[in-house]
């Protein structure tokens, strides 16, 4: 087998991502993980974040997030995700300075650029974990994520390789809290020429016009197959319209055509962390809670009072949802008008 | 136009049981099927044979039962098919998985274009199609939704991300895997089931493709299954029963109450 030496690395990266310059939001989430198992392996923790011309004073607030050092590398190359420029200048940073540990967020950016990485690096990966954790003094970094069509629950660790490397569900964690004044380094370097090739270019990009809001949404309503047929999504949208939350749907009403994938909310589909879920006819397999259990609250209406949903939920009602949630938008229609 | 396809059989149902001694699946009396994904991936190869020729070829790595998923995308159009199957490939991670393909693919020839799935619906990793690409040294794009032109030389697709989609110029060879915005899998014709049937499939081992025992299977997978768990209730769920109509009310009653003690509403 080919192993690496594991005493020669050490520290926790988390690889950040940018936008036009600008430092984005799963940066920040990334930090909290990475804070937690720095602290845990006692070690620093650095973000890599790889762009151009990249904003000094949002490098300094990944800094007051937790980030013990930032190293910016930049050239106009980099400005976009390539996945060539990108994975050499990855390589070249990991080959001299040797971490023990690397995450990165389960992004369209992240779940290429790792897979293509880990392999060039002969290094371990594990995709979309929902826990990561520290194993005792051995360092081995304990990944567990939804495994096999997300019905159960898998930790795996990369006992003799170097880096361990793992990509985590954007939103499945709040960004880290920022301190402000928290002291650390920052290091921009620039990239080296020969490891800018690409084979691929981008000629242009077209934004959504329509916004799917799902995963910025305060609430979230989801209809389940529960709703037994697609006509019965107006049943679950109105109940989405009175709360002015975004609708999500799981698998089974993606696959069945009743909603589209935009709107799926779990591992093969999206994250959310609302300040209120509310699962509508959801039975609740685990890889629809992988999207959506770190909410907030979550409030579940299912028939069948051993539904898995009612175990990660907060509230539930065990009744037929043809009669719940009817009513319940009334009820919510009618303390609306009592407020006014 | 020569172009593979890797594709996975996958258990059908989500009822998968775990030998809980080893991590891996069992996957003994589960009906399987072609991953999803895969079948898009097929899809956009035959499309591009029809507009450019050539040939497609497909690729498993599996159990010997997993001969029938490539003759099930044999009898969609597919034009030959290989199977990797060998107890010293059994276990493979990612990483180990990418190793053998790899290997299988640079025995099978030059290919202008790699298609996969973008995923596969059992391990939902994503990493094989990148890692494929890697192991060959090839430019990858993934998320690919739709493709614009191809030449000879180049193909411009479109790359399905967060916010958009981006359009790329991929110099060929290259590793695409794709979503299912490729387009609808065509269905088998009783033609092609006929061909599917006929069709001799070899099975490769790790010394037909040159890949030394100790690159392939559990023991060159850098990452081990150690436990695998059912995830524990994490909270203490307020159940109320709504069988009749005052039920309902009460229930609803007592729910509106509760979001707003929680200033949700």
């Amino acid at each position: 087998m080919l192993t690496t030496d594991k005493s020669s690395h050490r520290g926790v990266w988390i690889l950040g991502e940018q936008s036009k310059g600008r430092v984005q939001r799963i940066t920040h989430e990334l930090l909290r993980r990475g804070r937690e198992l720095a602290d845990k392996r006692r070690t620093d923790l650095t973000a890599v974040i790889f762009g151009h011309a990249i904003d000094e004073s949002d490098l300094r607030e990944v800094i007051e997030r937790g980030a013990d050092r930032v190293i910016a590398m930049e050239a106009p190359g980099l400005a976009e995700f390539l996945v060539e420029p990108y994975s050499a200048c990855m390589l070249r940073l990991l080959a001299e300075r040797k971490p023990e540990i690397v995450i990165a967020g389960a992004t369209s950016l992240g779940r290429t650029l790792m897979p293509y990485v880990a392999v060039k690096a002969n290094a371990g990966l594990t995709a979309d974990c929902t826990v990561l954790d520290i194993e005792g003094d051995t360092g081995n970094l304990l990944q567990t994520r939804p495994a096999i069509g997300g019905n159960i629950l898998a930790t795996i660790k990369t006992p003799s390789h170097r880096p361990q490397m793992a990509t985590v569900r954007p939103r499945s964690m709040r960004p880290a809290e920022r301190t402000a004044g928290r002291k650390g380094e920052i290091i921009r370097l620039v990239a080296p020429a020969e490891s800018l090739a690409s084979r691929i270019k981008r000629v242009a990009f077209q934004s959504n016009e329509e916004k799917h809001a799902l995963q910025d949404a305060d609430i979230v309503v989801t209809a389940g197959r529960g709703i037994k047929k697609g006509e019965n999504v107006k049943v679950v949208e109105a109940l989405a319209k009175e709360l002015e939350a975004a609708l999500g749907a799981s698998r089974d009403v993606v696959d069945r055509g009743w909603l589209s994938y935009p709107h799926q909310v779990g591992l093969s589909g999206k994250t959310v962390t609302p300040k209120l879920y509310v699962a509508v006819g959801v039975s609740g397999s685990i890889q629809h809670l992988a999207g959506m259990q770190t909410s907030e609250i979550i409030v579940a209406i299912n028939t069948d009072p051993d539904a898995q949903i009612f175990n990660v939920a907060d509230f539930g009602i065990v009744g037929s949802l043809f009669d719940v949630v009817p009513a319940l938008v009334k009820a919510l229609r009618e303390g609306k008008a009592n407020d006014q | 136009m020569r172009i593979l396809c890797p594709i996975k059989q996958v258990p059908e149902t989500s009822s998968v049981k775990m030998d809980e001694a080893t991590g891996t699946m069992i996957r003994e009396g589960v009906e399987a099927i072609v991953n999803p994904l895969d079948l898009y991936a097929v899809e956009a190869a035959l499309r591009l044979r029809e507009s450019q020729g050539g040939e497609v070829v497909a690729l498993s790595m599996g159990p010997p039962a997993a001969m029938t998923a490539l003759r099930e995308v044999i009898a969609m159009g597919c034009d030959s098919a290989v199977l990797l199957s060998n107890r010293a490939f059994a276990g493979s991670d990612t990483w180990a998985t990418g190793r053998a393909l790899s290997a299988a693919i640079r025995k099978l020839g030059h290919f202008d274009l790699i298609l996969c799935g973008e995923r596969a619906t059992d391990g939902d990793t994503g990493q094989v199609g990148p890692g494929i690409a890697a192991f060959l040294d090839l430019p990858v794009a993934t998320y690919v939704g739709g493709i614009d032109e191809v030449d000879a030389k180049h193909i411009r697709v479109r790359r399905l991300v967060e916010d958009g989609h981006e359009v790329l110029d991929v110099e060929l060879p290259a590793v695409l895997t794709v979503v299912k915005e490729i387009g609808e899998a065509r269905l088998p014709t009783l033609r092609g089931k006929r061909r599917a049937r006929a069709a001799e499939i070899p099975i490769w081992g790790p010394d037909e493709v040159s890949a030394p025992r100790e690159e392939v299977g559990l023991n060159a997978s850098p990452t081990r299954v150690v436990k695998i768990f059912k995830p524990k209730v994490a909270r203490a769920c307020r159940k109320v029963v709504a069988k009749d109509e005052s039920a309902v009310q009460a229930a609803v009653g007592e729910l509106v109450a509760f979001l707003k003690s929680k200033e949700v509403i």
